[in-house]
Order: structure tokens, then sequence, then C-alpha cells
């Protein structure tokens, strides 16, 4: 008996997987890139010419540093999402950044070269309104604070405070901008809507209210977004309704109102229904702002102006002219201006601030992308060259969450794609046969006409086979000659062909701003791209794919509903996704708002799945809608059933098609909104496959799984979160006849719930309140000893329940997402693919999720390599498939089959995208890398060669017996 | 009607929470003290369609009598088909058409009526033929949330297939053969510690009282394996002085 336990020991050590990666094969199979999201703040590093740097804050409530010469990621900071890490703003001033986070929660002064952290202070509460260095003598020394009732003073060298003020009426003044130019006065300005302006000036030193002054504004609305401060001190605003320009001296004591300057005057006009716009520059915070200002008119509209002792000149009138900036070097300042040049080029140019006049040499061109969104800002580096005249690199953001790098003469340096930052959806779609092997496909895809046509075209087909061969030939021939190095396999659009084992595929992508993205899954190059305009905020996104690449010459195709969540209206986006390019088919109308969309796996005459959406009022279209589709859909409309979920009401209905593309309801579910609201609800995945019907018991019986495809699992919460209240419910219910199969409530629980549903069963995380920690739980249903209807299934002809199964385990991490390994046939055993907030990614084996764990080890769970039930999961180092690569904020994990059976290809994206390969049997289909061929064939030869060589001494030596 | 019995196991689940709000209910119901076998028999109407232009129409079928008290439970009475109806599901059956029953959103603890009015039904359907060719013995589930209120009802019939055979005997077809059962939600197990922790101790204490388990594997066989490794080097030896391939082989192993 103990000998027994000791070899299950063994056995038991056998078992565990050891999955890690040599040191060589970092990054031969996975690939990572990091983003940082939208851009919102950018500074270039001015502190010294040779500086590389660029330092951006972005809406993903992200700090980093970028080469400006690649593109590439310094470092990077990642702040909490949501609100609580929202960068308010960022200030650069030489090597020190100061960030102010969370509506000014923390203010951090970071060191940009090496990205730590110089100080952290945590500022008194109140809502942040702006920030902003204050200068003494030529030298910056503190930064000034200003929130809704407070204006707060801190050492830019340690972050302590000097002082703290509260702001004069601060229940109607609204305190928005803080204004300092080195000289002893720091001012607040705040204004009192259509009422006046405020303008309070504090003493340095000790925070000393020096003066106060109120001014007459009636028109002015906000200080934030219609003024700036020029020149010495001078207070201009604009306004849209009077047209004018309003000026105020700041430092002077005696002005009750504005000076206005009517716009019309210097000959001026805005494009109707056109916001004016104002940007200013503060080169040094020590000093006073250039009199230089640019005015934007309209769209496309600029002007350069100067104030200069209350009068103001036009420099120079830029129409047409999309954005402008302007930029510093050293003691010289620049005005950069983006000029359209015709419908896919733009042209930057720079031009001096003090005179409008164009500088020589400086004209960049800037390429729109075919597909991309329009530039939406410019940032400007400039540099002094060494005969002392101004060279720069321009950086264009476009809508789309692009940025590119520009130098000049408008090569394009590096582009970043910061909307991959937040994947919402993807696919993978196998990549094309190559030319010759779609040629072949093609000779037996063709209907038969004569023999001797059949004969040529078998002749030409092997021609070109032949053909083929020489190139690849002759090309390996020409690349041995060139150094290893250089001989590149450059994957472009053209180049794109399946491989031996299906293990290169097409990643496409969907991102929140709506641009769809082509992404090798090899390289993780980017192979196209394509921004879709007038995509809300808010909408959700559904890819699917209508035809795959297996139907030669039919090009695959994908089709993507986006649906605006708040008026639920929907519209369809075709494309092919190898090349991205928007398909010709006319789209359905879809007027009403749509609730659910189907995939049927039946097939229109060129092999497109038949797409059904469900609006509103029932109605079924069909895409595509021709005759064949809709005969096929009359054919068949009475086994064509769907459900709709309504979350708000907790109401589950099912629904059957009928011959005329109406609808009837069949079945009806509800759950009270009232107990408990409907978090979730997930089918199985249609490409799963499962191999094998049932599992073997230790007595060689036969435990069947219930593999109904039409079951739903539906995740509730309750409405009471009372610590002894609270429950997740897990419902498991049949999407065909609403028969509800499993109905289990989690106790003391609650959610965030994630989950997978795949074969026979449903693996579920949630937080257990009582305990404190995060549990999971397993269902396994089966059919019993025997299989009520072993040819096929139908959820109509299933009367008996299915046997369930639970257990459940503490898992000793929290998690942020959880998804199943698929892969080709489904024999390899599965593993669960846990994303940990950490930025690992788990590959857990479904072997420890198993409610036939046994509590007590007998002789049959050892016959059954179950392994004794222990209430722990162990998270082993080895199972991280992406051992130092994190991967920050995962939000999402696609499984995609490749050709091996063997190999899962996998995808974790979030703020990062990571693809990598997981072998949940280990490479049982493939030979090591490290294969010894040399050793084996030699081996076989010296076998046979001795084989040989002895049976010839034993004919000798039985014929020498013989002679005997 | 085999009612009864999983209907107390499913109240035993539910009671923790019913009995919280009994306790609520207690003070108003205290006066009603003597009319409580009055409560007792609430009746909820079951209702049946199956029309050939599957247009439903909803028509009664029988009636579900909740129980209160100790011997709470639902049971169904319901009425034979007439000649009419079966003649009608016949030909929904031989159009392969379905057939519906509903039945209005409840508690289905028979007290608690009066809190919540019905709103809306909760429809579930099996095919006409099916019914017919099961000669009208079905099993019909009613689902219920963990507060006893009904979210769900299912219908399947055995044997549940169409085959398309003819039910020749009108007398098979009078009145329902119908088994009813109740669901609630199973709790579902938390992480079983306290069975674990117990079952280590028990080891540690067997390994605490049986030394001899505690010795490693060479410690307690030692006799076994120093015999064969003399034996294997013995041998090797002798293969060696002998001049053979195999002495090699073997004296690999004896080392």
């Amino acid at each position: 008996m103990s000998w027994l336990k000791y070899g299950f020991a063994v056995f038991l050590y056998l078992l565990q997987y050891t999955d890690a990666v040599f040191e060589d094969q970092v990054g031969k199979f996975d690939w990572r890139q990091q983003y940082v999201g939208n851009v919102r703040f950018a500074f270039f590093d001015t502190h010294s010419q040779a500086s590389k740097k660029l330092l951006v804050a972005t809406e993903k409530n992200i700090f980093a540093s970028l080469n400006s010469r690649t593109g590439e990621l310094f470092w990077r900071h990642v702040d909490k999402t949501g609100p609580e890490g929202n960068i308010d703003t960022l200030l650069v001033h030489g090597q020190d950044a100061v960030v102010v986070v969370g509506n000014g929660r923390v203010m951090r002064c970071w060191e940009t070269n090496i990205g730590g952290l110089n100080w952290e202070v945590v500022l008194d509460t109140g809502s942040f309104q702006a920030a902003a260095f204050v200068g003494v003598q030529d030298f910056v020394k503190y930064v000034a604070v200003v929130k809704k009732s407070a204006i707060s003073f801190h050492y830019l060298s340690n972050g302590h405070q000097k002082w703290v003020e509260n702001l004069p009426d601060s229940d109607t003044v609204q305190y928005q901008t803080v204004y300092s130019d080195g000289q002893e006065e720091v001012l607040v300005l705040g204004v009192v809507p259509n009422s006046h302006i405020v303008v309070v000036a504090y003493n340095i030193e000790d925070g000393e209210i020096m003066k106060q002054i109120s001014v007459e504004a009636p028109w002015m609305s906000s200080l934030e977004e219609s003024c700036v401060v020029v020149g010495a001190g001078i207070l201009l605003c604009v306004d849209p309704i009077t047209v004018s320009l309003y000026t105020l001296p700041l430092y002077s004591d005696q002005r009750t109102e504005m000076n206005q300057i009517l716009l019309q005057s210097l000959d001026l006009d805005v494009a109707p229904g056109f916001q004016p716009v104002l940007t200013a520059t503060q080169p040094n915070p020590a000093r006073a702002p250039l009199t230089s200002f640019f005015l934007q008119l309209g769209p496309e509209h600029h002007l350069l102006l100067q104030l200069k002792d209350g009068i103001i000149t036009t420099l120079r009138d830029f129409k047409p002219s999309r954005l402008a900036a302007f930029a510093t070097s050293g003691e010289k300042t620049v005005a950069g201006v983006m000029t359209p040049k015709n419908e896919t080029a733009c042209s930057i140019n720079l031009f001096t601030v003090d005179t409008g006049r164009r500088l020589l040499d400086t004209t960049v061109i800037y390429h729109l992308e075919p597909n991309g969104g329009k530039p939406s800002k410019l940032y400007i580096q400039a540099f002094l060259k060494k005969d002392d005249s101004v060279g720069y690199r321009a950086m264009v953001q476009t809508e789309d969450f692009a940025l590119t790098f520009l130098q000049q003469p408008g090569r394009v340096v590096w582009s970043r794609e910061e909307a991959l930052a937040e994947v919402v959806t993807m696919e993978m779609v196998d990549l094309p046969l190559t030319g010759t092997q779609a040629e072949l496909e093609g000779e037996f895809g063709k209907k038969a006409d004569g023999l001797l046509a059949m004969v040529l075209k078998r002749l030409s087909s092997q021609l070109i086979l032949l053909q083929a061969w020489i190139a690849h030939l002759w090309k390996l021939f020409y690349d041995a000659r060139k150094p290893r190095n250089q001989v590149k396999n450059e994957i472009t659009i053209e180049t794109l062909s399946r491989d031996e084992f299906n293990l290169q595929k097409m990643m496409v992508m969907v991102t929140a701003s709506g641009k769809l993205f082509g992404i090798d899954s090899r390289s993780g190059s980017i192979l196209w791209k394509h921004y879709l305009e007038n995509i809300q905020p808010n909408s959700a996104f559904k890819l699917m794919v209508q035809r795959t690449t297996a139907h030669f010459p039919h090009p695959p195709q994908c089709t993507l509903l986006v649906k605006d969540k708040e008026t639920g209206l929907a519209s369809l986006h075709v494309f092919n996704p190898i090349f991205g390019k928007k398909s010709q088919i006319s789209l359905p109308a879809l007027p009403r708002p749509i609730l659910q969309s189907l995939l049927l796996p039946l097939m229109d005459q060129d092999y497109g799945k038949i797409l059904l959406l469900i609006d509103d009022q029932y109605k079924v279209t069909a895409f595509p809608s021709n005759k064949n589709v809709l005969q096929q859909l009359q054919e068949s409309a009475s086994s064509i059933y769907f459900y709709l979920v309504d979350s708000s009401q907790g109401r589950l209905s099912g629904f059957r098609l009928r011959k005329d593309l109406s609808t009837e309801l069949i079945w009806e579910v509800v759950i009270p909104a009232e107990v408990q609201k409907i978090v979730e609800v997930k089918g199985k995945r249609p490409n799963e496959h499962v191999h094998s019907q049932g599992r073997v018991m230790g007595d060689r019986s036969v435990l069947y799984k219930y593999l109904n495809p039409n079951l739903l699992a539906v995740v509730t919460e309750s409405t009471d979160t009372h610590q002894e209240r609270s429950f997740v419910g897990i419902f498991l219910i049949d999407g065909v006849t609403g028969r509800i199969i499993h109905e289990a409530v989690q106790r003391k629980a609650r959610g965030p719930v994630h989950f997978v549903h795949s074969e026979n069963w449903v693996v579920y995380e949630y937080w257990n309140i009582k305990a404190r920690r995060v549990e999971f739980s397993v269902l396994e249903l089966f059919e019993g000893m025997e299989l009520y209807n072993s040819t096929a299934f139908s959820s109509l002809d299933r009367p008996h329940p299915p046997q369930v199964l639970q257990q459940s385990y503490i898992f000793p991490s929290p998690i942020s997402t959880l998804e199943a390994t698929l892969t080709e046939k489904g024999i390899t055993s599965r593993h669960l693919l846990v994303g940990l907030p950490s930025g690992g990614i788990l590959s857990l084996p479904k072997m420890y999720l198993d409610p036939r764990r046994p509590e007590v080890i007998t002789e049959q769970s050892r016959e059954e390599n179950l392994i004794p039930y222990a209430p722990e999961l162990p998270i082993r180092t080895e199972w991280f498939v992406n051992y130092n690569q994190t991967v920050s904020r995962v939000r999402g994990i696609y499984t995609a089959p490749s050709g091996l059976e063997s190999t899962c290809l996998v995808v974790a994206y979030g703020l990062d995208i990571y693809q990598t390969r997981v072998y949940p049997s280990k490479q049982f289909d493939v030979l090591k890398d490290d294969y010894d061929y040399v050793l084996i064939s030699s081996v076989l030869l010296g076998l046979f060669f001795a084989t040989m060589i002895s049976k010839r001494l034993a004919e000798v030596k039985l014929l020498n017996r013989a002679w005997r | 009607m085999a009612s009864s019995s999983p209907r107390h196991i499913s109240l035993s689940v539910l009671s923790t929470i019913t009995l919280l709000l009994w306790t609520e209910f207690a003070h108003c119901n205290l006066n009603r003290r003597p009319n409580d076998a009055l409560d007792t028999d609430f009746s909820v109407p079951l209702e049946h369609s199956f029309e050939i232009d599957d247009e439903p129409i909803f028509r009664r079928r029988g009636s579900l009598e909740l129980r209160a008290g100790r011997e709470s439970g639902v049971t169904i009475s319901q009425s034979q088909l007439s000649e009419e109806d079966r003649n009608t599901l016949k030909e929904v059956a031989a159009v392969d058409g379905l057939y519906r029953i509903r039945v209005p959103r409840v508690s289905l603890q028979a007290d608690r009526q009066t809190e919540k009015q019905a709103d809306g039904y909760l429809t579930a359907f099996v095919k006409a033929c099916a019914l017919v060719e099961s000669h009208l013995s079905d099993v019909i589930t009613l689902h219920t949330d963990v507060t006893g209120y009904l979210i769900g009802v299912s219908i399947v019939t055995i044997p549940g297939t169409c085959r398309g055979l003819e039910v020749e005997d009108e007398v098979d077809l009078e009145s329902f053969n119908t088994t009813l059962t109740v669901m609630a939600p199973v709790n579902a197990p938390m992480p079983e510690t306290a069975l674990f922790i117990e079952r280590l101790e028990q080891e540690m204490e067997k390994k605490e009282k049986n030394p001899q388990e505690q010795k490693s594997f060479f410690a307690k066989y030692w006799m076994y394996i120093v015999p064969l490794v003399l034996f294997l080097m013995m041998s090797g030896a002798q293969d060696q002085s002998g001049g053979g391939a195999g002495g090699g082989a073997a004296n690999g192993g004896g080392r």
C-alpha cells in the first residue's frame, strides 16, 4: 500500500508541467507591444540639444517617456484607471516633470531621464483648477496649484509646501488660471460667469494678498476657453458673439473694464458657428510670454498676430491652415503651421514669431493615411543647427490616436498606433494560400470539362509548381551569398501566405476609437489599418467572420457590427480581413435598433455564412439577402431559434424563425430584477471541438458528457449587497427550449464574476465576501452512464436532466480575465488562461478544476488520474506563459487553434498586446528545436549496416557449419 | 403526482430567507391566525395552447394548488381533454406545430401571495407530436429563485422524440399523466477547507504513531536493493572476463 502511494507521488511529480520557455526561446514565438493610449499632453525635452526624450501624459492615466528617434518607450508609469488616476496636468521644466493626478489628489515630480520619482505630495482636498511654475529672477523655484478655494505653493526641489492661502469669495468666483512671469507677485484669475473677472495678486514670499481687482466682463462664461496672457501681463480674450478681442493689463490697478478691439477693424471674420481659439506661448515660466499669438477663426484658418502697445497687428494670415503650434529652442521661438496641400498631403512650414517671415528650407510634407483620421494636433521640436539656423522635427497626432514623427523633408521616422491601447474585440483569420497552392486547389474545385482540358490544366499547374520551386531554389542560392543579417524576410501584404502548420494568422483587432487593424501574428507588424469615422465613443462592437479563407477564389469576409449603446442603432462594416479593404457588397438598411445578431452555420452560394439581425420589433434582416439565402432560410426556418436578453427586466426570451422571416415568441424566463441582476450571458464558442464523448472511469465504464451546444450560462448578482445576503447566481439554460437545466447560488459572494463556458463545464470566479478571498468554482455536466441518443443532439429531445457536479477552490490572487485554450480537434487537454492584475498570464491546467477530484483517494480515482482534492489552487511560476513580459491591464484573452493539434495561439490584450503559443499537453506532435537529427540518422544507418553485415556473417557461418 | 418530496428539499434550502421575511409579517398576521386554513389553498391557473396556425390562444388546462404551512408543496389538478381538443392536438401534431403552456409569475409560497401582484407569464413549449406520441405523459418543472418566486417553467415529454407514429387509441389522449416537480436553486459548495485540514491532521497523526512510514524508500528496501546491486556487479565482472559485449551494459547497470 505504501509503495503504491509513493508511486502515485512520483506520478504526480511527473505530471507537473515544465512548460517554461528556455532562455534561447525568449521572443521566438511571442512578442509584446506596449502602448500608452491617446496623448493628452506632450513635451519634447528641450533641456539639451541631443536629448531624445518625448514626455507624454495620456487619457489612459499613463505618464511615459518615448524615444523621439525610434518611438520606443524609455519608461512608463501606469497609474490607477478611472478618475482617481486621471492626469490633470503635466508641467515640464528642465529635468523635472510635475504631474497632478486625480483631480488634485496627488502631485508628483519625476526625473525625466530615468523616470525616477523625485517627490510626491498629497494635496489638500478640493477640485483642481490649474497649476503653473513660478519663477523668481529668471529661475524656476516653485509650483503653484490652484484649487477651487485655495492656492498652495510648493518648492520644485522637494515638494514641500511653502504656503497655502484661501481664495477670496471662492463660492461665487470660479478661479481658473494662475499666471506668473518672474515678478514678485503671482496672479490668480477667476471669473463670475456673465458678470466680471477677478484678479488676485499674491506675494510669492509669504502668500499675502497684494491687491485684488475686479473688471466688468458680462460676456464671459469661461476664462480658460477664451483667454490667454500675452506680452508683459496682458490678458487677451476673445468673444465670439460681438466678434471682438478684449485686452486687460493685469498689473495696472486703475482699469475697471476691458479694452475692446473689434475683429472687423482688423479686417477679420469668424467662420459661422466657430468658437475662436487663442494660443499664446511662454517659453520660460520665469519670463513674460511672447507678444505674438495665434488666433484660429475657422476650422482651416489661423492667424499669427502681435499685440504691442495695445495695438494688434497681423503678422501673417494662414488660409487655409489646419494646425499651428509654437516651439522654442534656446532663445529662439518659431511657429509651425500645417497647411493642406492636396487631398492626401499637407505641408508643414516654420515661421519666425516676431515678423511672421517664412524660414527657408523648412518644408515638411506630411502624407495623410488613406484610411486614417484627420490630424488633430501638431507638436514641433525645434533645434538650432551648427550655422545657427533653426531645424525641426514634427509630431502629428491624428483623430484615430496615431502619432507620426516626421523629419525634413518628410520622412516618417516612426509612428505609433495608440488606438491599440484599447482593443475591444478581435478575431484571428487564416492567411490565404499562395498563388500556386490556390492554383492546385482551384483545379479540384472546378467542374470537369473534358479529358483533354483536364490533362492540360493539370500539366499547366504542375509547370507553375516547378517554376515556383526553381524560383525558390534560386532565391535560396542568391540569399546564401549575402551576409546573414541582410537576409530578412520582410512581411508585406503581398508575401502573406499560410505556413505549413497554420501558425501564422491575421489578427483583426477592433479598437474602441473605431480603428481596425490587421496584424501579422508572427511578428506583430501592422499590415493594414482602417479608421471608421463617426463612431460614437460608447459603441459596442461585434466582429464576425462570415467567410473564411478556405473558399478560394472567394475572398475572405469579415463583418463588424457597430451598435450605438444609447440608441441601439447599428451599422455594418464589411471588409476583407487580409487586406483590410472595404467590401463593395450592398449593405441592408437598418432603420431600427438591433437587439441580437446571429451568424448561422448555413452558407449562401458564395460560401458566406448568413448573418441574421433581429430588430426591436422582432423582425429579422438577413445579410447577405438574395434569393438563394431566402430560400435556404425558408427551408430551415423551423430549426432556427434565437434568444434575447433584457437585463434591465431580467427577462430571457426565446424566439423561433418563421418562413416569412418574422418571429414568434416560444419561451420566456423572468429572473426578477429586484432580487438579482443578469450580469452576463455566454454560450459556447461555435468553433470548438470536443474529441471525447465521455470520461473513462476507474472501473472502465464511461461517464458521458452532457454536450449541449445550445446551452447558455447566465450569471447574476444579487441587488442586496449586504455581506450575509449577497449572492452570485448561476443558471444554465437551454437556448432553444428555455429549459433551466441547473440553478445554483453561491452565497456570501459578489462579483465581478469572470467565467468560461466550454465543452460540458463552466468555470466561474467570484469574490467571497465572508472569507475575503477569490474563489473558483467549476460545474460539470454529465448525462450519466448511458447516452440518451448518441447519434445527434437535439435540445427538443433530451427529457432527462443531466447530472451536475460542482466543486470550489481558493485562488490566491485576484484576476482580470479568464479564457480557455482551444485546439483544432479538441484532443489536447484544456488549460485555463488567467490574466492577473499583476500582468502575468497564468496557464492553469483544467485538471485542477475538476469536480470529481476525490477527497479520499481510492483505487479507482487513482486509476483515473484524478488529483486528490485540495482547497487551494496552486500558482506555479512556470505556469506563467509570459515569463517576464508583463502585460499591463489585461482586459481580454483571445485563443485560436492552429494547424497543430498541440498548439493554441494566445493573444492577451489590454494596455499592451502580447501574443504567444501555448502547448497544454506539451508538443506531442512536433520535434524539438534541438532535436538531434544527426544522431538518430547515424544510429539508424549504423543499425542498418550492422544488420547487413551480421546477416552476411551469419550466412557464412551457416554455410561453414553445413560443410563441417 | 410525485411533487411533494422535492418540494421539501427546496424548502429547507429556502428556509433561511423565507423565515426572515415571515418574522416581519408575523406582526400583522397575528390577528389573522385563525384564518390560516383559508390561505392554504391558493391556486394558480396552468394554461395551454395548441393551434393550427401557431397563433397562441391560451386556455385553461388545470391549476397548480399551492399549500402553505408545514406541508407546503405544489400539486396539480387538471381536467380531461375534450374530443374537440384531442382532434386539434392531433392535427397540430401532424403539421409539426407547438404545444405551449404558461403560468403566471407568482411566488410559490402560498402565504406570500399578497406581497407581489403577478405581472406577465412564463411560457414553455414542446412539440405537439412529441406530446401525442408520449400519450400525454409530460414532466412539468417549476423553477424558483432564492425567494421562492417563479422564474421559469419547463415541459418535457417522455419519450421526447417525434417518430411520426400514429396514436390510434383515443383513450390515450384523454387525460394527462403529469409529473410536477419544483426546482429551487441549489447552494453551490464552498471550498472544503475544514475537511482537508482534518484529513491532513489525521495523516500527520498516523505518521507520528507509525514512525516506520517516515523512513525513506532506500531505508526501507535496502535489504532488497543491496543484493540486487551486488548480483549485477558480480555478473558484470564475470561477463567482462568472458569479454562479451554485454559486460559493459551490466556494468553500467551496476554503477
